[in-house]
């Protein structure tokens, strides 16, 4: 260990976390939401939408919301119903015509509805469970990326038609992960899109087609270049749950999942999102999916030297809901990011102290370094500069997933020049230095270790406050990126439900069984 | 002063410019001609290809380094200069508390799908940017900041009922013209709900904007990239308090 840090404070630290993060566990055990619900009936294989667009999904938990509440879960009402309809998208037609009339089923019934909504939801998690056997296979066969970080680089045409090539080009020309950026605005829609999509804003929809589009265009790549290439997308906003499921049914391999990202920047609800991304990482977890968490998106608000520590506390309380979750540390690609004012005097090793920190604090996570886009001016030789001083960091403190910095940043949406450069200045390092960590050591009781020492001891005084505060009223003060999200304000709060006595969700039953 | 200039390379008058662009067709000699065809269209003559290299299958990206022949007439440009007076904090906070006799209120936002907050944020949140206190710091200045993703309806609202007498919008997101789509869409809105006269002032701001499109989106102000909260406020104090609407 390079910096030297106090176990004791490490620990401390982690203990704080948990405290801090345990009611919101149990609060998003005993809640649950229209799109929970609706990623439950997504696994038990309902699809499609109707002529409006409007998913399926959608039409029948609206209708059994209407009905009887959604307290008691939507599985019982569904296929206690289903018994009369024999098939779900029909049923789903007729409740959304107005014909059908849920009820909550009691007794054998209630017990005959349990029986076969588990089974049907199982039949989803198995497709799960195969495809993550599959993409064992194809690591197996195809290999790994041969460097540590794996090169990450980002697609968004607004058109999956045209995201394909750009996704292959950049596969050839050496990107290990293809992130598909998703339209503007998608994490405020409260159902998901259907179908191949060929309009965005600034991004392309994530649907349950394009991912299964996108996947299988980088299984082709993968075989060509004998590496297999990963593909990641977002489950985040109002539909957290249902996008991981999808994500799951379709071999996605990575997924941004932060635990407070849409309160914090998409002003959605605070319980909405913890229940839903509660729900969402049990998936990934069973989905062998690795989750990226957010953390550099604070410091494109907030100052990245005076709230350098906000990153740390937010680093540790992703890493207990994720565990609590059931995700195993190397699911956790744990974000941070090179966003620290380059006019400042030694900034360099400021950033260089806040990576490792996050290195040391979470020695077997794959974590996700983000590149500088808060201080890109437009002057794009300034910003190679700067990314190439990113890149040497992100090597120097053996960082797992380099997201490609680009010098057009706050300019363009990359130009196909523009990601040549930035590829050429991310070899140009790993070949030039990939091997540096292992002579970089920090001088004892230097600038370095003292920074990280700092940091994490400003980390643990804020945790000490949020378990005083309470984690959901620190975050309607304004701790994290400045935002002030109180719990009974935001988007999408009106989809959120208590558990009433009896509350029944198979997938929750099968996911927690282990 | 001269009226007529050249770009500078190492010469006065030598017009050296460098440029750098992507060709649609693979590394070859054609591919070479091609680059020094396009600078010469460019009128870059005599031009140095100093750089080229394939991209992928069928592209190659060029630099080319070359002396242009066209002359700038500093008598012909136009661009929207500044016609106010850049105040400090202190002389803004006075002549708001002397002309309007209560606070100058402000309320900002992002519209649309926008969520880059950064704009804004730098302008109206305490912190600024820059070093520069944002409009939150100035007393006299009464600050509503609404965030990312709000929509028209509810930003007329908050215009509203917090009495503004001005709206600042940031639009960073360009693609398909979203930032001139959605000004268009405010100011229209705007021009509903407000009698004339009573209308706060439009102001918008975000780095892609053309500064001389006031009358097309319907605004009172367009700034664009480097704009610091002062001459923000410098503006507001110039148009509201002075004018005395």
């Amino acid at each position: 260990m390079k910096l030297n840090l106090d176990p004791l404070a490490v620990s401390r630290a982690r203990e704080l976390a948990r405290r801090a993060g345990q009611p919101v566990v149990d609060m998003a055990r005993s809640h649950t939401t229209v799109s929970v619900e609706r990623a439950v009936l997504r696994l038990a294989g309902i699809t499609g939408a109707d002529t409006d667009g409007i998913p399926w999904v959608n039409r029948l938990v609206d209708q059994v919301r209407d009905d009887v509440g959604l307290g008691h879960g939507v599985a019982l009402p569904v296929f206690h119903a289903l018994a009369e309809f024999g098939d779900l998208t029909l049923l789903a037609q007729k409740a959304a015509a107005g014909s059908v009339r849920f009820e909550l089923p009691q007794g054998k019934d209630a017990t005959a509805a349990r029986k076969l909504a588990k089974r049907a939801v199982g039949q989803g998690i198995k497709t799960i469970d195969r495809n993550r056997a599959q993409r064992d296979r194809l690591v197996k066969r195809h290999g790994d990326p041969k460097q540590r970080p794996w090169i990450y680089l980002i697609v968004a045409t607004g058109d999956i038609h045209e995201d394909i090539p750009q996704a292959q080009a950049a596969a050839r020309a050496g990107a290990d992960v293809i992130a598909v950026i998703r339209s503007t605005g998608q994490s405020l829609l409260d159902y998901v899109p259907e179908g191949a999509t060929r309009e965005g804003f600034a991004g392309t929809y994530a649907t349950q087609e394009n991912f299964r589009l996108m996947r299988a265009a980088l299984d082709e790549s993968s075989r060509e270049l004998g590496r297999y290439v990963r593909l990641t997308n977002y489950a985040s906003g109002l539909c957290m749950p249902e996008i991981a499921t999808l994500a799951g049914l379709q071999r996605l391999d990575m997924m941004l999942n932060d635990s407070m990202y849409g309160i914090l920047f998409r002003d959605i609800n605070p319980i909405r999102t913890f229940v839903d991304q509660r729900f969402s990482r049990q998936i990934h977890a069973r989905a062998g999916i690795i989750i990226n968490t957010g953390e550099d998106n604070y410091l494109t608000t907030a100052d990245a030297v005076e709230a350098a520590h906000t990153v740390t506390v937010s680093q540790l309380l992703n890493e207990f809901f994720a565990h609590e979750a059931g995700l195993q540390d190397w699911q956790l690609g744990i974000g941070h990011a090179f966003e620290i004012n380059p006019d400042l005097p030694e900034s360099f090793r400021l950033e260089l102290a806040h990576a490792l920190l996050a290195r040391e604090l979470f020695p077997d996570a794959p974590l996700k370094w983000m590149p500088p886009t808060k201080h890109m001016t437009g002057d794009v030789f300034r910003g190679n500069l700067l990314d190439g001083f990113f890149n040497l960091v992100g090597t120097l403190t053996g960082q797992g997933i380099l997201l490609v910095g680009m010098m057009t940043e706050a300019v363009v949406t990359p130009w196909l020049s523009d990601r040549d450069i930035a590829l050429q200045n991310v070899r140009y390092v790993l070949n030039a230095c990939g091997g540096l960590h292992e002579d970089f050591v920090p001088a004892p009781g230097g600038f370095i270790q003292q920074r990280a020492h700092t940091v994490l001891n400003e980390a643990i005084d804020l945790l000490a406050e949020i378990v005083d505060d309470t984690l959901l009223n620190a975050i309607a003060d304004g701790t994290f990126g400045i935002m002030k999200r109180p719990a009974n304000r935001g988007k999408g709060l009106d989809g959120v439900a208590k558990h009433e006595p009896g509350y029944y969700n198979p997938a929750t039953e099968i996911l927690e069984a282990r | 002063m001269k009226t007529i200039v050249r770009p500078y390379g190492d010469t006065t008058g030598d017009g050296m410019t460098q440029v750098s662009f992507t060709l649609p067709i693979p590394h070859d000699k054609l591919a070479e001609g091609a680059a020094l065809q396009l600078a010469a269209k460019m009128g870059l003559e005599p031009a140095m290809l100093v750089h080229a290299k394939q991209i992928g299958d069928g592209f190659t990206f060029f630099v080319v380094y070359g002396s242009v022949r066209h002359l700038v007439e500093l008598d012909k440009v136009q661009v929207v200069q500044r016609d106010f007076d850049l105040l400090s904090a202190k002389e803004v906070n006075t002549i708001v508390k002397q002309r309007l006799r209560r606070k100058l209120s402000v309320v900002g936002a992002c519209i649309g799908t926008d969520a880059h907050t950064v704009g804004i944020d730098a302008i109206l949140n305490l912190k600024g940017i820059a070093g520069e206190k944002g409009l939150e710091y100035y007393r006299e200045l009464k600050v509503l900041n609404m965030g990312a993703q709000v929509t028209v309806p509810e930003l007329v609202a908050a215009a509203r009922s917090e009495k503004a007498d001005a709206v600042l919008v940031s639009q960073v997101v360009t693609q398909r013209d979203a930032h001139l789509h959605n000004t268009r869409e405010m100011s229209a809105a705007f021009r509903e709900a407000f009698p004339a006269g009573k209308r706060p002032l439009l102001i918008v701001g975000g780095p892609r904007f053309d500064e001389m499109m006031t009358q097309e989106l319907g605004v009172d102000r367009i700034f664009g990239r480097g704009t610091t909260p002062r001459e923000v406020a410098s503006y507001l104090v110039h148009r509201v308090a002075r004018e005395g609407r």
